[in-house]
Parts: C-alpha cells; structure tokens; sequence
C-alpha cells in the first residue's frame, strides 16, 4: 500500500527567515527614519523616495523580462530603491534617483547576474555613479523645517560639508567642529544631530531612528554586531585620535560623536555596510570588513576633497570581500592548523 | 550562558522543540498483529545471514539471522508464528535488503518465552562483549554500528571515559527522554556494565536542559548510587546529539577529522543502547524490541511504545489513532536527519527512534531563491565548513574541489540547509557530493 507522502532528503525543519522575509525586515527598520526624512523636509522627500523605488523596481521588472526570471517577490527591488531614495537630497531633480536606481539594477546588480551575485552594494553603486555626474544637484541641501532659521541662513548646508569646506582654509584653533560652526554663525548641538534636526540626505539625517531600526534588526538577526561593531569602532578611535589635528593642532581630540552622528554613517554602517550579497561571510572576515570601512571613511572624510566618505568606503571594501573571504576561512572541527607547505 | 551550562562551542541551531507532543506520555506496549517484517540488514556491516526458511515456525527471542563477519549483527525474531515469505524490502533509508515475513501465530502472548539472568558482575569484560554481540545490539541512537565491535577496545588504546549520550537533540523525539525517566535504575546498571566491558574509570551523561525531570531524577539516582556516574546538564543545541558536539560539550575534547571518539580516550553510547545493554547481559534477553516516539502534527495521538522490531508502521500508526487529514510527510527518526517513505509496510527497525508524521502546516517550505551570501550556513555548521562555497563546488561537479573543503567531515546534520534563508538543500547536495566524490585515501 503507497500513500502520497512527501519523500525528499532532510532537514524536514525549517528556520521560519527567508529571503523575502530578511529584506522585509530591513525595509521595517528603515521605515521610521524615512518617514522622519519626509515630516522634516516635506512631501518632496517622500516623491523622491517613490521615485527611487518605481525606478528600481521597473530595472528589475525590466531584468526579469530578459532573464525570464521572477524576482520581484523577494522585495530586495523594493529594498535597493528605498536605500537609493535615502541616499538623495530632498531637493534633487526627479530624474536623478530614477536614474540612479536605474543603474542600481541594470548594472550593478543585474550585469553580474541578479540578486546575489552582484559584488557591490547596488544602491551605493547607483548612488555615486549619479553623484560624479551631477555633483552640483546632489550636494545642494535644505534646511529641516525643524530647524529651518538657523541652517537656512547659511544656505542648508549640512555639517559636514559646511566644517570640510570651512576648514579648507581655517588657520586658528578652535575646541572641535561644533565651536567652529558656532563661531561661524552655524548653531548645531549634539542633540540636533543625534535627533535629525540638520540637513542633510533624507533618510540618513536621524541618527536616533537608524539606531533602533538597527537594534531592531540585531534583534531579529537580520545583521550581527560583528560590521556595524568594527566599522563605528574603528572610525571613532581615529577620529579620536586623529580627527582634532586641524581645530586644536593635537592629537587625541577629535570630537567622536559629532563625526559619529553627522552625514550618512549610520545610514551606511547599519544598513548599507551589512547588505549580505557584498560583505564577506565569515564572523572573522567581516570585523574584518567593518575595520577598513572604518578606516577608509575617517581617511575620506577628513583627508578627501569630499566632505562625505561613506558610501566610498564602502563601496571599495566590497572590492575587498573575495580577498577577505580568501584569508579568513574558519577551522575546521577536529583539524588542527595546517601550515603552509606542512605535509598533511 | 543559561546556568553555566555546557554545550560545544562552534555552530549549532535551535529549532522549535516540539517535544511536548509526547513527553509526558509514559512508554506503552504496542500491539503486535499480522505480519511482521525481519530485515537482514537493519544495521552497519554485512547483512546477517538468513536461518530460517519460508514455513518454519519462529517464536519470540529466536534467532533467524546469523551476523556474517566482525562488523554485522544477528537478528532476532521478535514474535511466535511461521515464516510466510522472504523477500527483497527496501528500508526508509531506501536501502534494499533481504526481509523475513513472519505471520503471528493467533495463540501468541508477548512476553511468554523466558530468558536467562545472569548476574553480570562475575563476568569478564570478554563475556559482557560476547554477550552483547550475541544479543545483536547495535547504536540504538540511528547509527546502528554493532557496539560489540565498538566495545572491543584495540589494545593500543585506553578509555578514559564513557559518554551517555541522553541528549536526544532531535526535535519531536522523547524515547530516549521516557526511558531517563522510567528505567533509570536499569540504565544505571547497563552503564556499569559498558564500563567494565570497556575498563572505563568515569562515566557521564549528557542530558540537555529541555529534560528538566530527566537531570533531575537521574542526578538524583546517582548521588544515592556512588559517585561513579556524573550527571551532566547540557545547553539546548542541535546537533549535540552527534559525539563530536557530545563530546566536546561534556569532556571538552575534539575528535579529530576522520577519527572514531577511541581516539580521544572516549566510548559514546545512546541511552537507548545502555538500555539494550542491560537487558542483554543483566536478563539475558536479545534485542528484539525498542522504545518509538510516534508523532508529529499528522498524528492523531502521540506516545511513546515498546514496539517489536520488525512491527509495520502502519500497524504502529493505526494504534495511535491514525494520521490526521492533513498528513503529509512520514519520517523514520527525527526532523533534522530522518530518511521519509512513503511504504506502510516499512518495518520498524534497531534504529528506529521514531515515527514523525509531519502535517502539512509543520512540513511547509520556503521559495528557494538566490544565495544571498549571508553567512548563516558558515555560523551554523558546527564542523566549521564553509557550506556556501561547498555547494557552488559540488553544483557545478567539481567534487575534488568539494573534498579540499573537508566534504567528508560534514556528518549531514543539517543545520546549514535548516538556517539558510534561500531555501538552498546544501546538506542534501552534500549527500550527493560524498557519492560522486573520488574515494579519499586510506589515512593513517
């Protein structure tokens, strides 16, 4: 006697996460800073944002036609477009995160065959290949309604790149960046960084609301502590260490949490920084990567013409992964090290 | 972490337990009925040779199969009745064998024949091997290798501990848990008896913390017994059941690759065996019967039965109530590493630990979609290997390839394909991949 029973090899089990499930999660845990991006700076922020993920999602649409795939489902689409819109000033013209989602999926994700076999952060592709194209749009801010008189008065500059520009040619000593802004006629507390009152991209400007989308996703195990750890650890002790030279001409005065607050790091090192597709596998292999994504934004950031270094870091640590990968493979159970050469 | 527990240090998972199904349920007799079905090889090695012919008349405790060399077992019918047929079966693991089909005999009561005690404290080591070897008592656990054989201890090597395994690290599965908590004493003495066979100064069982009644009665037993046997409470983790996690979470020593525990001073055996053991030596009685978890959300009552080895598990279903509507998918031996079938007819074997029966809700898989490179099949093997890449190699035939990444000290426990979120069948590819790799030479 034969029933229909299901035959297939084990596991039977199975952990309730999938694909489509990770990537929802990560749109969860971005949601709250997006939604502040749009209360601060308007409606416009929220067009962009939609913009962003109607072009990401038709370049998929578009690449699953060719490859007569059906990868929509999964919302990774959904998920690079809304990374994209994140990454945008609010005042960008329309075409531009189009475009750069556009290229997200076309050619960054899809040129190397789709979801998992691209080697760069799609949306950080898409996001610097339209910034050193139109430089000038996206580095053209607004002031948060929240805080409009004081940063309006200087053009909407962002904080950043008001300090990288001033400091071009800035001589004197001052305590840190904030005294400098200060002086300057630019007012920023901590706690307006920490909030999200500056300018700024729409979706990187509230620290605070990155932060628990991030705890949320370290709760769900979306991400592990291991490159956000290394990458914010590793930045904050060179600027520590090195990132007061220019105001107080010493070292071990840098000011951490402003640098830790301002432009996009929380943006990149809890969400962009931890994309599985582009970082290395290993626990080992990504400290690893979160240590030269630290590093090369302090470089970036305060020896670059850029005011910003995130998304480059970033970008040219993902060059890195299969090498990484290469070099930090785990022991084997019951393997003793085996040196090079050593018969085994 | 969890009360300073122990557990092994690298990979595992945690899958939902689902043990409540059945372990508050005592062990009962099933029923014996109809035809049973005597596979001749239902263990590692060589088939037992066949004894009997179609027509004889068997009965309870007889011997029907011969072990054919030093790695088989005999075989031992477990009911009164006549052979009607001999045939060619295939097991749940689709394995195919040569099969005694035994008709009880109307006039049959489980139980009748009796056996000889004998009092195993005079015996030498010599004796207690040989009499577990007469029995047909393999690994009790799944694995099924003759443990007369494990127990003959090369004279090269010393013990320095026996390990119990009473972990049961499968979900569902509560034989092992029931037997902890009803045949402690018994299990106390088939332990001492592994122990003098195999001159081991120390024993320990290692039972996980999802058996709080079970550490607690067996830690109990032994602090009013000596303190020869040691207790060992265990972190919750799959695969702690495997000896090298065993092993490393309770004596914090690591098998080395390609060897057997002998090589780190260690003998692990299944509470499951220990009890065989001591039915073998202490009672005289060969192994012919062993405690099935029957259950799963396809079935309608869920227990724990002493079941005859050879019983059909149909025969075994049908005492449980049967399946639910929704039934989908019949499994001999838990989850994470049991073999589905679909035959009715299969009989229940040494090995057999349980029959689950997973409903459709319990079975449901996810889309299988592209490696997202995440790393969690690297987090989760508790061997260290690198499944992804492991996978992409034997995908594409690069078997040789396969066997550079240490393919064969992957022991198929299925963490890796359980945690991977693209739904990618990695362990199931590495099954594949043992077959079509180039045989590995001899070590050492």
């Amino acid at each position: 006697m034969n029933n229909n029973f299901i035959i297939e090899s084990s596991p039977h089990l199975h952990h309730p996460d999938s694909t489509s499930r990770i990537m929802l999660d990560v749109i969860i845990a971005l949601i709250p800073a997006g939604i502040w991006g749009v209360v601060v700076f308007g409606i416009k922020a929220l067009v962009v944002i939609a913009v962003s993920i109607i072009g990401a999602v038709l370049g998929e649409y578009i690449m699953c036609k060719v490859f007569k795939k059906f990868t929509l489902a999964d919302y990774s689409a959904v998920l690079t477009g809304l990374l994209v819109g994140y990454n945008m000033p609010p005042a960008v013209p329309l075409f531009i995160p189009f475009l750069a989602s556009l290229f997200a999926m076309l050619v960054v994700k899809w040129a190397f065959g789709g979801l998992g076999c691209n080697w760069m952060n799609p949306a950080l592709g898409g996001r610097l290949f339209v910034f050193f194209s139109w430089t000038s749009y996206m580095t053209k801010w607004s002031a948060p309604c929240t805080n409009f008189a004081t940063i309006d008065a200087v053009g909407g500059a962002s904080p950043l790149g008001f300090v990288k520009t001033g400091m071009m040619d800035f001589t004197g000593s001052v305590s840190g960046p904030i005294e400098y802004m200060k002086q300057a006629g630019y007012e920023v507390g901590y706690m307006d960084l920490f909030l999200g009152n500056i300018s700024g991209c729409i979706g990187e400007v509230s620290a605070l609301l990155l932060i628990l989308g991030g705890i949320y996703l370290l709760y769900r195990k979306v991400i592990t502590w291991e490159i956000p750890g290394a990458y914010l650890l590793t930045f904050a002790v060179f600027t520590w260490v090195f990132g007061g030279l220019k105001f107080t001409h010493s070292l071990f005065t840098g000011d951490v949490l402003f640098n830790l607050l301002s432009g996009g790091l929380m943006l990149g090192a809890i969400y962009m920084a931890t994309d599985m597709v582009t970082t290395p596998l290993s626990s080992k292999g990504q400290i690893i990567f979160g240590i030269g994504c630290g590093f090369l934004t302090f470089l970036i950031r305060f020896y670059g013409s850029f005011p910003e270094g995130v998304s480059l870091a970033i970008v040219l640590m993902n060059m890195a992964v299969p090498l990484i990968d290469r070099f930090s493979k785990t022991r084997v159970f019951g393997v003793e090290p085996v040196k090079k050469g050593a018969k085994k | 972490m969890v009360n300073g527990m122990k557990t092994f240090s690298k990979g595992g998972v945690h899958p939902a337990g689902h043990k409540e199904l059945s372990n508050a349920i005592a062990i009962r007799n099933a029923e014996v009925k109809g035809t049973l079905i005597f596979p001749m090889s239902m263990h590692i090695g060589a088939p037992a040779e066949c004894l009997v012919q179609v027509g004889d008349e068997v009965n309870e405790g007889m011997l029907i199969g011969k072990a054919a060399g030093f790695i088989s077992a005999n075989i031992y019918c477990s009911v009164k009745g006549v052979v009607k047929e001999i045939k060619d079966i295939y097991l749940a693991s689709g394995m195919k064998t040569k099969a005694v089909v035994v008709e009880t005999a109307e006039d049959f009561k489980p139980g009748e024949v009796k056996f000889e005690p004998s009092d195993w404290e005079k015996l030498t080591p010599k004796e207690i091997v040989d009499k577990i070897a007469a029995a047909g008592i393999v690994g009790l656990g799944g694995a099924t290798f003759p443990v007369n054989v494990k127990y003959s201890i090369p004279p090269d090597s010393k013990v320095d501990a026996l390990v119990i395994n009473g972990v049961e690290c499968e979900p569902y599965l509560t034989a092992d848990h029931r037997l902890m908590l009803e045949k402690t004493e018994q299990l106390f003495t088939g332990m001492r008896i592994i122990a003098k066979a195999i001159n081991a100064p120390k024993i320990f069982v290692g039972i996980e913390a999802n058996k709080p009644d079970a550490i607690q009665k067996m830690t109990e037993f032994a602090e009013k017994n000596g303190g020869d046997i040691e207790i060992v409470p265990l972190q919750l983790k799959y695969p702690q059941g495997d000896e090298k996690q065993l092993l490393k979470a309770v004596i914090d020593k690591e098998i080395p690759s390609g060897k057997l525990p002998i090589a780190i001073g260690a003998v692990v055996s299944n509470v499951g065996t220990v009890n065989a053991v001591y039915e073998a030596v202490a009672l005289g009685k060969p192994l012919y019967e062993r405690v099935v978890t029957v259950t799963g959300g396809g079935i309608k009552n869920p227990g724990n039965y002493l079941v005859k080895v050879g019983t059909k598990v149909g025969d075994l279903v049908e005492q449980c109530g049967g399946f639910t509507d929704d039934a989908v998918k019949l499994i001999m031996g838990g989850p994470m590493m049991g073999f589905t079938f679909s035959d009715l007819d299969t009989p229940v074997i040494k090995g057999t630990s349980g029959i689950l029966v997973l409903s459709a809700k319990e079975a449901k898989k996810g889309q299988r979609t592209a490696c997202l490179q995440c790393g969690r099949c690297l987090k989760a093997c508790p061997i260290g290997l690198q499944p992804t890449k492991l996978f992409k190699k034997i995908n594409s035939g690069k078997y040789a390839d396969a066997l550079k990444l240490n393919l064969m000290d992957c022991k198929e426990c299925g963490c890796c394909a359980f945690v991977c979120p693209a739904n990618i069948p990695l362990v199931q590819g590495f099954r594949l991949g043992k077959r079509m790799a180039p045989k590995p030479p001899k070590k050492g």
